[in-house]
């Protein structure tokens, strides 16, 4: 390389200038994305959050509060994305982990690779039609109609059940391949050493395994939290209308009522949400897993 | 390739459409093999009827229409695409307010639209359809159509849409899964809350959902008084747990079994009712509303020579007849009434008793931007 070659004033200046201009160029295509798609785009929700809807719908310059003022009219849809949500996520992670540990763990190398592929297979099919067919299976002539020639009467699409099943199924995965890569790294000395020391396999789990588990669990959990908190095909095919998000109540408001200022005004209140509860948990899941490693230390 | 021979027997020629007809062989190579399709490439060029008119030559790139769902007939796009080389795009969308949105988002790179009559004038307004140049689609003839369908797509004398069909807005009963035998709005709310609970559905579109429900309390379909709006909230709110879902896409619902009453157009009815003939529509004694979609070019269309073609293919009455068949909306076109068959006219879902209509209302331009409905609907469905 040149820039190796000393002596030579220019080309050494270059030899340390160089890398920084490398690094520049390699970040600038994410810096510009960052910028002018996330960081110009919240800022303009941002302001017209305080604004007014023209007359005809859409946007119209003001300042006014009353937009957060009028936040409570979307109460129902902020309750059930804030329940449902954390909800799906926690069942997705209790049907992913024993998933994840199974194919981690138990299955032989041979076949690891098959599974997980077919762990994956669901996104080969486009998420709408899935949802279609889900509609199909809860619907009348599906489970239920099963159901009612025992005499059970039960009515399970266009209830938050439905959309609790969407999101196990949409969302599970997401959920398997982080959970899966951090029991997979999990050092199996440590369980010998568990048992050695005279702990039950159910005590091994729950003080060894799980505990190095957690970030993939974590991990797996916020991939699938934030896209249930702003889902919106979810709550509109498998809750019919009747189990409404708040991504439901921004599509309203774009497309429907046209009030962008009131819309923009709920996703300000959805990204505080989001940042503080992503905080808060990443927090605690970061504080349990420093702790445990270092008790394990 | 197939050999073309120069000649084919009578006996020969049965023997290959048999083939033809049990899917043994393709069409080409029937055709190839009898002589037909050289029969009819010569014919063509010798009968104006079958050749492409000169507004068709020459079209290139894809043709963007944007309708609702259930709503043309896809053998007719097809044959537009065979006939002039251009692809149709079609975006189906749920309400006038969505295509409205996408509308003032600007950029939507749509050719065609279909909008309903009360949108036309705020389409107008807002700059976002052109005045149409009915020179470039010759197929379309005012003195044909059915003059009360005229008017909303005509202001000041200037046309900037113009009718594809006329329907209305009733709701559908399944009569295999109640007994109950509604025929009014208020019979319908009623219902909806008490004997149908969980087994009605209303439109997710607050023209038609809010107008009925203002029917049903005795008030005008276009209300926008805020006295009557709070009322109307006040029956919608309460009916809104017992309702299956709030949905325009109601006929897997109906089909199925999980809904046994639905708010409904004419399309969809006559769609539900020509296969499960249990299936009864009816139109609100107390009132309602009546509809007449239309084709608008979109200012600035980056098609707008296809979008043209388009509209003198589709418009041509025996290809417009077609539609109609395929997706079941009344015509406004007294040529193509001509060519419908007397099911199709005699149907009572597409063409009520004259006296049943005179209870129903034109949406009006109004509802289409007051901020009040458009709150109403949102509350209602975040209920």
């Amino acid at each position: 390389m040149r820039g190796s070659r000393p002596g030579m004033m220019n080309l050494s200046m270059a030899s340390t200038s160089r890398p920084k201009l490398v690094t520049t160029l390699l970040l600038l295509p994410a810096g510009l994305f960052f910028v002018f798609l996330l960081l110009v785009p919240l800022a303009v929700v941002l302001i017209f959050s305080f604004g007014e809807r023209a007359p005809a719908g859409g946007y119209m310059p003001a300042f006014t509060l009353q937009n957060y003022m009028d936040l409570p009219a979307r109460g129902k849809a902020f309750f059930n994305t804030l329940t449902l949500a954390p909800l799906g996520t926690l069942l997705t992670a209790l049907f992913a982990f024993p998933m994840a540990y199974f194919l981690a763990v138990k299955v032989s190398p041979k076949w690891r690779v098959t599974l997980l592929i077919l762990v994956m297979a669901p996104f080969w099919t486009s998420q709408l039609l899935r949802y279609y067919a889900w509609m199909m299976i809860l619907g009348n002539k599906g489970i239920p109609g099963w159901l009612a020639m025992v005499g059970l009467d039960v009515r399970i699409i266009n209830t938050p059940w439905a959309v609790l099943i969407g999101a196990v199924y949409g969302f599970l995965p997401l959920m398997v391949p982080p959970i899966y890569v951090s029991l997979e790294k999990l050092d199996k000395r440590l369980l010998e050493a568990s048992a050695d020391l005279g702990a039950t396999p159910a005590r091994t789990f729950w003080q060894v395994t799980l505990p190095l588990a957690l970030p993939g669990v974590a991990t797996g959990s916020m991939l699938v939290f934030i896209l249930l908190m702003g889902d919106y095909i979810l709550p509109q095919f498998l809750g019919g209308g009747k189990v409404f998000f708040i991504g439901n109540a921004l599509v309203d408001l774009f497309l429907q009522s046209r009030n962008w200022p009131f819309g923009a005004a709920v996703s300000v209140a959805l990204v505080a949400i989001m940042f503080v509860t992503i905080y808060v948990y990443m927090r605690f899941v970061l504080s349990k897993t420093d702790t445990r490693r270092a008790a394990l230390v | 390739m197939t050999k073309h021979p120069d000649h084919i027997s009578a006996s020969k020629f049965i023997d290959e459409l048999r083939r033809y007809q049990k899917g043994s062989v393709s069409r080409r190579h029937f055709l190839g093999v009898t002589g037909l399709g050289l029969a009819t490439a010569v014919l063509s060029t010798a009968v104006p009827g079958l050749r492409p008119r000169k507004a068709w030559a020459g079209l290139s790139g894809t043709l963007n229409v944007t309708t609702w769902p259930n709503y043309f007939s896809q053998e007719n796009y097809d044959n537009f695409t065979k006939q002039t080389g251009v692809p149709i795009n079609v975006n189906v969308f749920g309400s006038n307010e969505e295509m409205l949105a996408k509308l003032q988002a600007g950029s939507t790179g749509w050719d065609v639209l279909v909008p309903t009559n009360y949108t036309i004038s705020t389409y107008k307004n807002l700059d976002l359809i052109e005045p149409l140049d009915l020179k470039l689609f010759p197929s379309y003839d005012p003195a044909a159509q059915d003059p009360r369908f005229l008017g909303p797509g005509t202001i000041d004398g200037v046309t900037y849409a113009v009718p594809k069909d006329w329907g209305t807005t009733g709701f559908i009963v399944n009569t295999k899964a109640t007994t109950e035998n509604p025929t009014s709005w208020k019979e319908f709310f009623a219902l909806a809350q008490g004997p149908l609970s969980g087994k009605a559905t209303v439109h997710d579109y607050q023209l038609t959902t809010i107008g009925s429900a203002a029917k049903a309390l005795g008030y005008g379909f276009n209300t926008v008084d805020k006295n009557e709006l709070a009322e109307i909230e006040k029956l919608l709110v309460a009916t809104k747990p017992h309702l299956f879902a709030v949905t325009s896409d109601y006929q897997p619902a109906m089909r199925n079994g999980d809904a046994a009453m639905a708010m409904c157009w004419t399309n969809d009815a006559a769609q539900l009712n020509r296969d499960m003939p249990e299936m009864s529509y009816r139109l609100g004694k107390d009132g309602g509303e009546i509809w007449v979609d239309h084709y608008a070019v979109i200012k600035g269309a980056p098609n707008r020579e296809a979008a043209y073609a388009f509209l003198d293919f589709i418009l041509t009455p025996d290809i417009n007849a077609k539609e109609i068949e395929a997706h079941g909306t009344p015509t406004t076109d007294s040529r193509v009434l001509k060519l419908l068959p007397e099911s199709i006219l005699k149907n009572p879902i597409l063409y009520p008793a004259a006296d049943q209509l005179t209870a129903l209302e034109y949406g009006a331009a109004e509802t289409l931007t007051n901020p009040d409905r458009a709150e109403l609907m949102a509350r209602f469905k975040s209920a």
